[in-house]
């Protein structure tokens, strides 16, 4: 009896499961925790099939991150729409066939290939790190991860620019107060040396082993919401130009270095003698400046005056 | 069959659920959950074909497009979510309105 198999299959029954009965929650604050433990499942499952770096990014994106937005904005919407899932049967059979549709086709493919797993074998070298998706990301797919971070930007100014008039420039977030001996304030001092440490540690190792600057970035970014919610850590202004800056400074870096490519071939290109150098420049100003932005991103539009 | 092919499979499922999640609910934050169930599903789809290899292991290319996607998918369910915040706030509703519906107003 294969185990690995049946706990895979064990598994993939309890992530459609709990998938299900998040939509067919009946309260959406059940939805939500349900929408959380399922991430939680999901990077299980890329442990399983051998994507450590994405069930990293999995578990403290999709389901740390998404999962905090969410609760947020619910406990904002005060009697958010509760109710059982309706049955209806033309969306049933279109989301069958659809499911049936890409189950039989992956069944259908030929053989397994070999992908490009040799061909990324052959050029880690000239990559300069170890780790195959940090070289991925950074170097064999740069354009990808450039204009992701710069989305990144684009989606905060994009939030920005719902503030209200009155607070136009102001800062994100509630003016905090926190009983000064309570869980939040406790927590809050306790939990972020040791997350920034964490968060340090997921950067650094990106180029060796499971981690990077993506979610090394989103722990960091955790603690500073943590710091910043149990009031010890005060939001900044969205007006001010010294933090727009710090926002951009690892996408302009990113770009920076890219520029340099041209001198040696083509934008976006790393020479191979310099590329271990440039590929850690670039994951560090990446992990700082999405910490920053993300930790904004969860902090929403600004709602009280600077 | 495979582990990989499992994985695959239930990443065609999930899509289904969170398809149907998305077209029968009408409120806007259930919408965004049903929303990430389906990139979930284009994730693990995407991840499990790549994670076919003969030689064992995972193709680490898929792996970082499936990181750059679930970053991307968080930065529209941030700004989703903050529209969805600025219409409750300006509305009360947190549910679009039927073009009929909003005749009658």
């Amino acid at each position: 009896v294969n185990f690995g198999l049946l706990f895979d299959i064990g598994l993939c029954v309890l992530l459609l499961g709990v998938a299900f009965a998040a939509i067919a929650a009946r309260e959406l604050f059940a939805s939500i925790s349900l929408f959380i433990g399922f991430g939680l499942l999901v990077a299980i499952g890329w442990v399983r099939i051998d994507a450590l770096n994405v069930a990293l990014a999995e578990a403290a994106i999709g389901a740390g991150l998404t999962g905090m937005l969410l609760l947020n904005a619910s406990a904002r919407i005060e009697g958010a729409a509760q109710g059982r899932l309706p049955v209806r049967l033309l969306p049933i059979l279109l989301c069958t066939m659809i499911a049936a549709a890409l189950g039989w086709s992956i069944a259908e493919l030929a053989a397994p290939a070999e992908g490009l797993v040799p061909l990324v074998e052959r050029n880690l070298p000239a990559a300069g790190v170890d780790n195959a998706v940090t070289a991925a990301l950074i170097n064999f797919r740069g354009w990808d991860t450039l204009l992701e971070t710069v989305l990144l930007v684009v989606a905060l100014i994009g939030i920005w620019s719902l503030g209200e008039d009155a607070v136009w420039r102001g800062r994100p977030g509630l003016d905090q107060t926190v009983r000064p001996d309570g869980v939040l304030a406790t927590f809050g001092r306790f939990l972020p040396p040791l997350g920034f440490l964490f968060g340090a540690y997921l950067v650094w190792v990106g180029s060796s082993a499971p981690g990077g600057a993506f979610q090394g970035a989103t722990v960091l970014a955790v603690m500073w919401v943590l710091m910043m919610v149990a009031g010890l850590s005060e939001p900044p202004s969205v007006g001010s130009r010294g933090f727009r800056w710090a926002l951009a400074s690892g996408p302009l870096l990113f770009l920076a270095m890219g520029l340099l490519g041209i001198f040696h071939g083509g934008f976006l290109f790393f020479p191979p003698n310099f590329a271990q150098e440039m590929t850690l420049l670039i994951e560090l100003g990446l992990a700082v400046s999405v910490a920053l932005t993300l930790g904004l991103l969860l902090m929403g539009a600004p709602r009280r005056p600077a | 069959m495979s582990s990989a092919l499992v994985f695959g499979i239930t990443g065609a499922g999930l899509i289904a659920i969170g398809l149907y999640g998305f077209l029968i609910r009408r409120n806007l934050l259930r919408q965004i959950v049903a929303f990430n169930l389906i990139s979930s599903g284009i994730f693990l789809l995407f991840g499990a074909l790549g994670a076919r290899s003969l030689n064992g292991g995972s193709d680490p290319v898929p792996q970082a497009m499936i990181i750059t996607g679930i970053v991307v998918a968080l930065s529209t369910t941030a700004l989703a979510i903050a529209l969805i915040t600025k219409l409750h706030g300006q509305t009360g509703r947190a549910e679009l309105l039927d073009e009929r519906e909003e005749d009658d107003d």
